[in-house]
């Protein structure tokens, strides 16, 4: 009996989702301006953000996985903070370092004239600061795998550090990639949080699409729930690529 | 200077490996029992380890040592294991032309160099086939191969045939054997098993607990164990004692306290060994005869032991004996019945002064 609660504490709330959703009229409602505008800029930050993801996080992942150095323990707590950081703090440490008085930020604007909070940037920055950790915990569980001797054979066959990365290590754990890809990603386009501290709710510029779903709330409940009904989907996407049989 | 010399002190926790190795071109085999460092010391020679004392030279060339420590990229090595690690993205080609490719060969040429290797080792037509797809025999030659594609001038093989079943094992000893053959470096193999090491090595290095103790060709190594570990290895029962010459040349057996010294007397005076000095004296178990009564026999050494265990190989038992002395005594299954040998049962077992081999030790 407690199960069946569970089970229908989850479904209802997606099937009311569906229910209330204008099927007829969903062409329209996704044509509307907000709808589009949030959905290309999340496209676009998010693709950004798992370039980024893959350049940064794949060599930190190995970097963590094959490290003996007594900081590397340190590291792996550190990159894991995010994790469970409601994203809204993350959101407000964002602030603190690349704000206009920020650590980092008041210098970039004082010699360069940089701003970085409340731009496309600023997405692109609070997405990559919650959907990193996804990334390299899950990478770096799949490179702890893999048999240390396989990188010793390789380096006695002549690879250095960056071949045996990029021509050995790489390959075989690309299940393990794809499955941390698939996270990370999902993660980056659910972000709200972070986002809405930092980079704020401009249509066109900050706006992706969980806050236009906010946005929209109110003013266009239709378009709202259209905007919802499409990451919906999305994510049974996502899960069902994760469930599939080369992800496993 | 071609060959192998290294001096070696690596400190592994569980067994520190201090050693002095000097190996000519050919195949080397290193034994010793598990944990006494073997794969240690390979892998600190690829440069894979981190050694408190290195140096290491190949040919002439220092790997290790003066100020030197190449990293095992840029060693010419080449490393086979237990299990074969290949690879598993690419095919045995590929696995093959890695090694040349990461050597800067060009595409072309490293996939000629790695089809060559693999036809050697019979495996040409299984060129695109992935490692999951081929036998462990198959997979073993295939990381023979791919070892051999750089042209290493050190092959280091860690028990290559262990993780093979008992069929699988013989023929790709047989593959092994005649591969190395028309290998020119030097080749150090290690094993706990003395027909691996007598089958296709040349010279016999021990590693007991981290330390060399005995090394030479199997022939002498056979005829002249020095160490309790090695006679075992090679069959023999081993006994040590002081040389004693008192109207006949004998050793007085049990150096410790703790054992009653027995005699051992030998037929003749052992060559190169004066009395007083500490010998060995190795017995065939094949000479060893046991009785259930006191016999009368002409055999000098006499003594009344008891059994410890018996173990059946074809058609012959070995029997383990122990009391005065510890001695193996190799008998029919015909006189295992006959003489009712089982655990606990005392026996007279006697050997003829004329089969007993004494040295110094």
């Amino acid at each position: 009996m407690p199960a069946l609660i569970g089970v229908a504490f989850v479904v209802v709330p997606l099937l009311a989702l569906l229910a209330r959703t204008d099927w007829p009229q969903l062409g329209t409602h996704l044509s509307s301006p907000v709808v589009g505008q949030s959905l290309r800029l999340s496209a676009l930050t998010t693709g950004v953000t798992m370039v980024l993801v893959w350049l940064l996080g794949t060599p930190l992942a190995w970097l963590l996985a094959r490290s003996d150095h007594p900081l590397t323990a340190w590291a792996r707590a550190v990159i894991t903070v995010p994790l469970v950081l409601p994203p809204v703090v993350g959101g407000v440490a964002l602030l603190m370092a690349w704000g206009r008085r920020g650590v980092v930020g008041g210098p970039l604007e004082a010699w360069f004239g940089i701003t970085v909070p409340f731009t496309t940037v600023a997405v692109v920055m609070a997405e990559l600061f919650v959907a990193l950790p996804f990334y390299v915990v899950s990478v770096e569980g799949a490179m702890r795998g893999l048999d240390r001797r396989v990188d010793q054979v390789a380096a006695t066959l002549g690879a250095g550090p960056v071949r045996t990365f990029v021509h050995v290590v790489v390959p075989l754990v690309l299940p393990g990639i794809a499955a941390g890809s698939a996270l990370a990603w999902a993660r980056a386009l659910g972000e709200f949080g972070a986002t809405i501290t930092f980079a704020g709710s401009f249509p066109g510029r900050t706006q992706t699409a969980p806050l236009g779903v906010y946005a929209a709330l109110e003013q266009d409940p239709d378009a709202a729930l259209a905007l919802s009904v499409v990451m919906l989907a999305v994510s049974v996407v996502v899960l069902g690529a994760l469930r599939s049989r080369w992800l496993r | 200077m071609s060959g192998l010399r290294a001096d070696l002190r690596v400190d592994r926790g569980e067994v520190v490996v201090e050693a002095r190795i000097d190996a000519p071109p050919g195949v080397t085999a290193l034994l010793g029992p598990n944990g006494s460092g073997k794969t240690t010391l390979l892998l600190a020679l690829a440069g894979l380890l981190r050694a408190e004392r290195a140096i290491v030279e190949v040919d002439g060339r220092t790997w290790a040592g003066d100020g030197v420590d190449l990293t095992p990229e840029r060693r010419s090595v080449g490393l086979v294991l237990a299990d074969p690690v290949l690879f598993g993205h690419l095919s045995l080609l590929d696995n093959v032309a890695f090694g040349p490719r990461s050597r800067g060969v060009p595409r072309r040429a490293a996939r000629d160099r790695a089809r060559e290797e693999l036809e050697r080792v019979g495996l040409g037509d299984l060129l695109r086939r992935r490692p999951a797809q081929v036998s462990s025999g198959q997979a073993q030659r295939a990381a023979l191969a791919r070892a051999l594609a750089t042209d290493p001038d050190l092959l280091l093989l860690d028990e290559p045939l262990s993780a093979l079943d008992p069929q699988t094992r013989s023929r790709t000893r047989a593959d092994l054997a005649t591969r190395l053959r028309d290998y020119p470096g030097v080749t150090l193999l290690t094993t706990h098993d003395p027909l691996d090491a007598l089958t296709l090595a040349d010279r016999l290095l021990f590693l007991e607990a981290g330390r060399i103790t005995q090394t030479g060709t199997p022939a002498e190594v056979v005829a002249r164990p020095r160490t309790a570990y090695v006679a075992s290895l090679v069959g023999l029962n081993l006994l040590t004692g002081t040389l004693v010459h008192e109207d006949g040349w004998s050793v007085a057996l049990g150096g410790d306290s703790q054992r009653p010294a027995g005699h051992l007397v030998l037929a003749e005076a052992p060559q190169g060994a004066a009395a007083g000095e500490q010998v060995w004296a190795s017995v065939n178990p094949a000479a060893v005869a046991l009785f259930s009564e006191r016999p009368q026999t002409s055999a000098r050494n006499l003594w009344l032991l008891r059994v410890e265990s018996v173990t059946v190989t074809g058609q012959r038992a070995r029997v383990h004996l122990t009391g005065d002395v510890d001695l193996v005594a190799e008998v029919t299954l015909g006189a295992v019945a006959a003489l009712d040998v089982q655990r606990g049962r005392e026996l007279w077992a006697a050997v003829k002064a004329t089969e007993i081999h004494a040295y110094p030790a």
